[in-house]
């Protein structure tokens, strides 16, 4: 904390040493934010593992026998569902564990609330990318198909979840009706990896979670694919860190201002 | 050349996307971190 450097990411104390004041140090104390060393550490490893993603997927990695240069769209397309995913079920398991521990902690659902965001965003850019990739290999940006349309209804869920969110109350409120709603939702998910086998689908079938276990790709395509994974589980984990944190101050912020309104009114009262 | 703008454009708009919404995460954490004293930051 006193140490000579600046820490711009965690908006520790930044020290200044003017020249013509060698006696003088000048110290400005920020208020420390979000970050910590793991936050930077894992945020440089992130933004790393994206530049081999855009090296390996535009670069280094062969075009497609049938897809030809479209397959490029999947490196970004495939890893972010997943990681939309994984979001999903860590939103779910947090509920569960806010739900059915004696504790209820609302770290839990912090961390439920911080999942569900990164999932949106992450299901978001699935469906937009996705679009550009259908319009290349199908004609099309959009078909009423059960894979798109089981995850456009997973984003309007999730969307819905994080309104749910907001509606009010105290914390606790918050915290179940939303935890319920997760464990709820997260059920949407089987549906959508299995819808194209469930109905007819324009969409194709899984290429490596597939049932059979065999998968049907090129070593560098497969590693393309793995870049993307890594890249999007780093950039998952560094965003759940910062909004977890950002999330714990809003609710003490919150719980200051309904404590300090509470205080003018009984003020108000006894006057 | 269609299917370069398609292919560079998905991966400018997923960057875009999830660099507007790293940003607004720092920010509004900076933002709280203002008013919450260094006490009640678990993580530090």
């Amino acid at each position: 904390m006193n140490g000579d450097h600046d820490d711009d990411d965690t908006g520790n104390t930044m020290t200044t040493t003017d020249p013509a004041q060698t006696a003088d140090t000048v110290s400005i104390t920020a208020p420390r934010s979000t970050g910590t060393s793991a936050t930077r550490v894992v945020g440089v490893a992130a933004i790393v593992a994206m530049a081999w993603l855009v090296a390996f997927g535009l670069g280094f990695s062969p075009a497609d026998r049938d897809q030809e240069e479209a397959v490029r769209i999947l490196y970004v397309h495939v890893p972010t569902i997943w990681l939309a995913y994984l979001a999903f079920v860590v939103t779910a398991i947090a509920s569960a564990l806010y739900l059915f521990t004696s504790k209820q902690s609302l770290g839990w659902d912090r961390a439920a609330g911080a999942s569900a965001e990164i999932g949106v965003v992450f299901v978001a850019v699935t469906l937009v990318v996705g679009a550009l990739w259908g319009r290349l290999t199908w004609g099309v940006f959009w078909q009423w198909d059960a894979r798109l349309t089981t995850t456009a209804l997973l984003f309007v869920t999730y969307v819905g979840y994080l309104a749910v969110r907001r509606l009010g109350g105290s914390h606790r409120q918050r915290a179940r009706r939303s935890a319920v709603l997760g464990l709820i939702a997260v059920l949407e998910i089987p549906l959508v990896h299995w819808s194209v086998r469930l109905w007819r689908s324009l969409h194709q079938e899984a290429t490596v979670l597939d049932t059979d276990g065999d998968i049907d790709m090129d070593g560098l395509m497969l590693f393309s694919l793995f870049v993307g994974v890594i890249a999007f589980t780093l950039l998952y984990a560094w965003l759940m860190m910062h909004r977890v944190r950002a999330m714990a101050m809003e609710d003490l912020v919150e719980d200051r201002g309904l404590d300090a309104a509470l205080a003018a009114r009984r003020a108000e009262g006894g006057a | 050349m269609e299917d370069a703008g398609f292919i560079l454009g998905s991966y400018a708009l997923t960057l875009a996307a999830v660099a507007m919404f790293a940003w607004r995460t720092i920010r509004s954490g900076r933002r709280l971190a203002e008013q919450v004293p260094d006490e009640d930051k678990y993580w530090l």
